[in-house]
């Protein structure tokens, strides 16, 4: 069964705002149900102010749908409309403390929820911009249809090219396989054939593989190229990251930002510490700054 | 009230009688079968043993035709394999759409080394067409892997029959019986199954431990090449204690199949009449004449499975279900797919299945709190108006897709 936090399971058990709100004036009906999902959000909002003075929802779906539709009409409640806009199945999955990443979608579908119920007040009609397809990169939860989009678009060629430009395969790497079936598929389509071996067409790294033994002073010199080299994509996602300190062959970091919290933060720190020992050519273990004080104890005992 | 557990098609609590058999395989004859010293000297009977009792519950003629394996998983790679790499020249396998992924992923890689996969469809009651299989048999077809009953639905293939037809047209067949065994009687030496995998701990015996029986004579190659465990055809040291544990287990099988097709049956039957009759909207699925006596698996429209059971669990009650959100895929369980089952009754599948440690009084308990939890997912449920579902409903709520 999923781990669900127990945000999730209060609002499975004890759904806030089930059930259509009589005379409501705007609603919302997103979903899919060959997915198994699908949600109508029905509001009542104030003409004169935008406010949002009702929600209700009501879900076909399993326990986190059913959560996410629950969490989000109690988030909207008595906000206006521009206010509600802004809301973001990220926020939604915050309030439930988190979801599982094969559960993300249910979040998104009640973002979706909210912005067709508003351009249903507003007399607009909501196109779905996205498509969603089968889950395959667990850690970063992007889907395929994402990654042949971005293989499309991108002219991508490799499993590195897909990681750079989505992040898929960056973590455990088990679905290096499947992205690999993608990439097939794709480039068959294009009339290309798939070449494990084909160099990326996404730039190569930055810095320079090292050869040989380092010093300290190197080793320490060259983490925070690789480091500097990674920030970009970092900061594209509103985190950032900052080199502590370095002993032996342990590097201690400190994830700032949107990173500092994120769930994916062991995943982003087992990336960086891939990408290390990819140009340093040696063992290098990349560790949370908060770990510290535990060795330095230890030492000192 | 203590904890139902009625999730036995997705593995069993190993008996009490086949840990004890177990344990003096860690504690004392824990010895390599090969070394020849006293801390192995009982082992080699103790396998001999528990390869005569796999062979009284399938019906073989000889316990030769018996290799341990590590799981049904194993079995099944390891008869498609043997299969295709005894008869290079064939490359087509026919199979069913319905089949465990343990036979449909390893096809589907096949199909990419350029194999031709015949998956015959089932119609809406999960049922094979005979007279179509038969036109697939030819002297192409390197292998039939059909399952002997559906883990999800407890549908029974006439696998009996299959063989004969493939046996005539000199096709080698296999059966995923791991479903099967130990729920109906089987003689393996009056059929024409070459194959069949079995798997351990659907029959109360440990996780970890399975059977390929391979009917003497049949053309093989292993897939573990290595030292001469299992005459050469499985190698690797022998996982002793599961091999005696199964052993154990398939006796006490053997000893209560006739009260698994009698009172476990009329539990089974006594929950899904209770269920169908009690809730309105929810249908059986599969082959109600043609059936496992443990499972049953049944349709609740317009409410989603997995919901199903997060409040079955807070109940205390163990089953599962054919939704796709309880593997995380977006799609429903393909076994529904391929019995053309709707989206809206799809993703309410919820299988309950029985073994011999269950009990009627626990029947009561599910019938107690079963109608309760469908009526709280319906109150919730955009297709779901008051007592009933909302008139035409696939017409009244038409979600943008997302």
């Amino acid at each position: 069964m999923w781990d669900y936090s127990d945000k999730v399971k209060e609002h499975f058990f004890n759904p806030k705002n089930a059930g259509a709100v009589v005379d409501a004036n705007a609603t919302g009906e997103v979903g899919s149900i060959s997915c198994g999902d699908a949600l109508r959000l029905t509001l009542k909002v104030e003409d004169e102010t935008e406010v949002i003075l009702e929600a209700g929802f009501q879900t076909f779906g399993c326990g986190s749908a059913i959560a996410s539709s629950s969490v989000l009409t109690e988030i909207i409640k008595g906000m206006t409309l521009d206010e509600a806009l802004k809301v973001t199945n990220q926020d939604i999955a915050d309030h439930l403390e988190g979801l599982p990443p094969e559960k993300m979608h249910c979040s998104v579908m009640g973002r979706e929820a909210l912005q067709a119920a508003i351009a249903n007040y507003r007399g607009e009609e909501w196109k779905d911009d996205h498509e969603e397809g089968a889950l395959v990169c667990k850690c970063f939860a992007i889907d395929a249809v994402m990654i042949e989009e971005m293989v499309w678009a991108n002219k991508l060629r490799t499993v590195e090219d897909v990681t750079n430009f989505t992040k898929a395969g960056g973590g455990c790497a088990s679905c290096h396989e499947d992205i690999e079936a993608i990439l097939e598929k794709v480039l068959a389509e294009k009339g290309e054939k798939f070449d494990p071996e084909a160099a990326p067409v996404t730039k190569k790294p930055v810095v320079a593989e090292v050869k040989g033994p380092l010093t300290n002073l190197q080793r320490i010199k060259k983490i925070e190229e690789v480091l500097e080299s990674l920030r970009p994509t970092l900061m594209a996602d509103g985190g950032d990251v900052e080199l502590v300190e370095v002993i032996g062959n342990t590097a201690y970091v400190n994830m700032t930002g949107a990173c500092s919290g994120c769930q994916m933060a062991a995943m982003t720190i087992a990336g960086i510490q891939q990408r290390l020992m990819e140009v340093m050519g040696e063992f290098i273990k990349v560790v949370p700054a908060s770990e510290m004080k535990k060795l330095v104890n230890i030492e000192v005992a | 009230m203590t904890d139902i557990y009625l999730d036995n098609n997705a593995t069993t609590k190993v008996d009490r009688a086949v840990v004890d058999v177990m344990i003096p395989y860690f504690l004392e004859q824990y010895g390599n079968p090969s070394s020849i010293h006293k801390f192995a000297d009982g082992v080699a009977k103790g396998i001999k043993n528990a390869r005569q009792q796999v062979q009284n519950l399938i019906g073989c003629e000889h316990d030769s035709e018996i290799i341990f394996t590590s799981c049904g998983t194993e079995s099944n790679s390891t008869a498609i394999l043997s299969a295709i790499k005894a008869q290079p020249n064939k490359k087509e396998i026919i199979t069913t759409t319905v089949e465990h992924p343990a036979i449909l992923s390893l096809c589907e890689a096949l199909e990419k080394e350029g194999y031709t996969i015949h998956r015959m469809p089932v119609d809406r009651a999960g049922r094979l067409n005979l007279e179509a299989y038969k036109k697939l048999l030819s002297d192409q077809v390197a292998i039939v892997s059909v399952m002997w009953a559906n883990n999800e639905t407890g549908t029974i293939f006439p696998v009996v029959e299959m063989a004969e037809l493939a046996n005539a047209a000199g096709v080698m067949f296999h059966t995923d019986a791991v479903q099967a065994v130990g729920k109906i009687p089987m003689m393996l030496q009056d059929t024409k199954i070459d194959m069949l995998s079995l798997s351990g701990h659907k029959l109360h015996s440990p996780k970890g431990i399975g059977v390929l029986y391979l009917r003497r004579g049949t053309r093989y190659r292993p897939l573990l090449r290595g030292g001469h465990q299992e005459r050469g055809r499985r190698a690797g040291t022998e996982n002793t204690a599961s091999i005696v544990g199964l052993g154990k287990a398939c006796e006490l099988a053997l000893e209560h199949i006739e009260f698994e097709n009698t009172k476990v049956k009329a539990m089974r039957d006594r929950l899904e009449r209770g269920i169908t009759e009690e809730i309105p909207h929810c249908f059986v699925t599969g082959d109600m004449d043609n059936r496992l006596p443990n499972t049953t698996d049944i349709a609740f429209e317009y409410i989603e499975g997995e919901a199903i059971l997060m409040l079955l669990n807070k109940a205390g009650i163990a089953a599962s279900s054919g939704s796709a959100c309880t593997s995380g895929s977006l799609e429903p369980s393909h076994v529904m797919r391929a019995m053309d089952i709707p989206y809206t009754a799809a993703h309410g599948t919820i299988r309950f299945s029985f073994s011999r440690y269950n009990s009627m009084h626990e029947v009561d308990e599910v019938l107690k709190v079963m109608p309760g939890v469908v009526a709280t997912l319906r109150k919730l449920s955009p297709y779901w108006d008051g007592d009933g579902p909302v008139v035409n409903p696939e017409q009244a709520f038409k979600p943008t897709y997302a």
